[in-house]
């Protein structure tokens, strides 16, 4: 579970300046914007093109390329589960299905309490101990429906 | 002097136990005031027996697995410090069959020595790689790569000796060394194992192209989705530069070289070298055209090597040991070992390092152990998601670049994910589509439109709306996207989808030839 502080602009600028001298340094100032707040605010966006000389077009564009930044803030739990052939192998399917119906959301969705957020991802390189999964940066191997609740409920029963 | 006791850091491991395994043994040592030493080794790659414990005893190592936390008080009351017996025992890991019946020369050390360790590195045949590149100096030091016959480990299979060869002539001030660890293929997980298991031997062979090319400056490009690597990685960087290995004046040899992690954000396209560059230049991971190609007009538009972590992390051994030696593995044009990947539904999942020539039949069984299930095999996809499904019956196929290809696969990372007789090869084409058009960087027509159009006709298909009309139409845009394509993911996702469509049409409701 991730406590995240409030973006300001002030902090945005901060880490863009910070970063700006290392060489490619858009991907840097992305990713340590979305550690510290857990998302990319659309607002930061003219303000790290600002700071980079660069348009805003071209700092949206990387932005909305990967998967991994993310528009709005996530739940407090991050779960990306594995849809890759391996995992398909041995029952990501039905594994993903009693996800979805167990948390009440699609992928890319966050339950209205705001405590878990579904994700896809394709491949985590834990093909050896099928269905993976990572959940907040921690990897959980041969997930089965009982695992995967167990789970959930461990961090549901957790602080607010 | 403290028991040793190997418990392996390897994410595979952790995600079935490892951190708490590791956890209650220590909890146990200060319960019973023993005294031991917990070291955090990379993983053997014998997954279905991880998490495996290891103890150093009189008579050498002995391994325990698979060990639930739970387990660990009875373990100790058996005497597993003195390597005693017990359900769990497996005895001498290197002489279980599955790790015996390897060549590991890449994978040397994983699992043996402690990864973020410099003094072990250095004990256990460490920097004499490079020792030996910087007294050969950069020409011969590219003639031993080229002499070893070491090709691409990445997938592409190209010859890594012509790619530096092209970096070192090239002219320039600023040359970089780049290696792709956008490791993305699933069912495989081989850089991945050297990344948390032996980071020195990839810091060491980047080192050694980088006196090769002339580089001073190298980034490693990490897929976000492997933040266990990002820390292993990290603690060795930190330790080669506080021995020296990295710096200024390596090894007294006036070699200049500093390393830095860079992390991706989930895009499978950056796996394409050139999306890659892209990426690390902080741009959109699009596609670029070659030529020109990496080795002249690279990173921010410098000379630059690019490689993957495997290939890299097989230079040290072939420096060392001599290219004559590493080539006198292998087969044909194959040269030399590949880390092959054993995934999906088989019995024994894990990593097997052999010369190529070995046979997909005898690493699905005589390996794997055939299916988890105990269903019968029906059909293994190898190399990737973009790697042909190949049926049990063309089994016999060896692990051959040019092999493989002539039954219409690729070799490509060396995945191999295996399937028993449930599975509906038409789901599994459709998702070799659906999966293109999540990742397409959508810089060529063929691939952005063509994958979204590829699930259409396939959804055509099995709903029975003109099922003959829609198979020519799913033929005609394979062809397209294979000639079309700027590259592989747009090129290759017909090898799935047509492998598919040929070895099991009664999947696709097509009568069979």
């Amino acid at each position: 579970m991730q406590d995240r502080a409030h973006w300001t602009p002030e902090a945005v600028i901060a880490i863009a300046e910070s970063l700006k001298k290392r060489p490619g340094p858009l991907m840097l100032i992305l990713h340590r914007i979305q550690e510290e707040f857990g998302h990319i605010p659309r607002e930061a966006v003219p303000l790290i093109a600002s700071a980079l000389n660069l348009s805003r077009a071209e700092v949206h564009g990387v932005v909305t390329f990967y998967h991994d930044f993310k528009a709005e803030p996530p739940g407090r739990n991050v779960i990306q589960l594995c849809r890759a052939e391996s995992c398909q192998a041995v029952g990501a399917a039905a594994l993903e299905d009693h996800a979805k119906r167990r948390l009440g959301v699609d992928f890319r969705e966050t339950t209205a309490d705001g405590r878990f957020t579904l994700e896809p991802v394709y491949c985590l390189g834990l093909c050896a101990c099928s269905p993976a999964m990572m959940v907040n940066g921690t990897p959980h191997g041969k997930v089965d429906s009982r695992r995967f609740d167990a789970i959930v409920a461990a961090l549901a029963s957790g602080p607010q | 002097m403290s028991t040793v006791v190997y418990v392996p850091r390897d994410s595979g491991a952790v995600s079935v136990g490892a951190e708490d395994v590791a956890a209650a043994i220590a909890h146990e040592a200060k319960r019973r005031a023993l005294d031991l030493r917990i070291v955090r080794n990379g993983s053997r790659g014998l997954y279905w027996l991880e998490p495996m414990v290891e103890v150093v005893t009189p008579a050498g190592r002995i391994a325990y697995g698979p060990v639930a936390a739970s387990d660990v008080p009875e373990l100790i009351d058996s005497g597993i410090f003195t390597g005693a017996a017990h359900r769990l025992r497996l005895g001498a890991p290197e002489e279980i069959p599955y790790l015996k019946n390897q060549n590991r020369l890449t994978f040397a050390r994983v699992g043996i020595t402690d990864p973020v360790s410099i003094e072990e590195y250095i004990a256990h045949g460490g920097y004499r790689g490079l020792r030996r590149a910087l007294d050969l100096g950069p020409e011969k030091t590219v003639a031993q790569v080229t002499e070893s016959g070491l090709r691409g480990r990445g997938g592409a299979g190209f010859p890594a000796g012509i790619k530096w060869e092209t970096a070192r002539k090239a002219t320039g001030t600023q040359k970089y060394v780049v290696c792709n660890a956008d490791e993305g293929d699933s069912g495989t997980f081989s850089d991945r194992m050297i990344m948390e298991g032996d980071p020195f031997v990839l810091i060491e062979g980047m080192t050694i192209a980088a006196s090769a090319v002339g580089a001073t400056q190298g980034y490693i490009y990490l897929r976000s989705e492997y933040p266990h690597a990002y820390r292993a990685l990290n603690e060795a960087i930190d330790g080669a530069a506080a021995a020296g290995y990295l710096g200024k004046n390596i090894m007294g040899g006036g070699l200049n070289f500093n390393l830095e992690v860079r992390l991706g954000a989930g895009a499978y396209v950056c796996g394409e070298e050139t999306a890659l560059l892209e990426s690390l230049e902080g741009k959109r991971g699009m596609v670029r055209f070659k030529p020109p190609l990496p080795a002249i007009v690279g990173l921010f538009g410098k000379p630059t090597a690019i490689n993957n972590v495997v290939t890299l992390a097989s230079i040290p051994i072939i420096l060392d040991r001599g290219g004559e030696f590493y080539k006198n593995y292998g087969m044909g044009r194959s040269r030399g070992t590949l880390p092959i990947q054993l995934a999906g539904n088989i019995k024994r999942p894990g990593l097997v390092e052999s010369a190529f020539g070995v046979t997909l039949r005898d690493l699905v069984y005589e390996f794997g152990g055939g299916t988890a299930s105990g269903r019968p095999v029906r059909a293994v996809q190898v190399g990737g998601p973009l790697g042909a499904y190949i049926p049990e019956n063309m089994l016999d196929v060896q692990m051959d670049y040019e092999a493989v290809a002539a039954r219409g696969g690729i070799v490509g990372h060396g995945g191999i994910v295996v399937f028993d007789d449930t599975v509906d090869m038409a789901k599994m084409a459709r998702y070799a589509f659906e999966f293109c058009a999540i990742e397409s960087c959508g810089k060529c027509t063929p691939c952005r439109i063509g994958s979204t159009r590829g699930m259409e006709v396939i959804d055509r298909i099995m709903n029975d709306r003109g099922r003959g009309e829609s198979e020519a139409l799913l033929r005609d845009l394979c062809e397209m996207m294979t000639h079309g394509s700027l590259c592989a993911l747009g090129g290759l996702t017909p090898l799935p989808v047509l492998s598919a469509l040929n070895n099991f049409p009664g999947d696709f409701g097509l009568a069979r030839n």
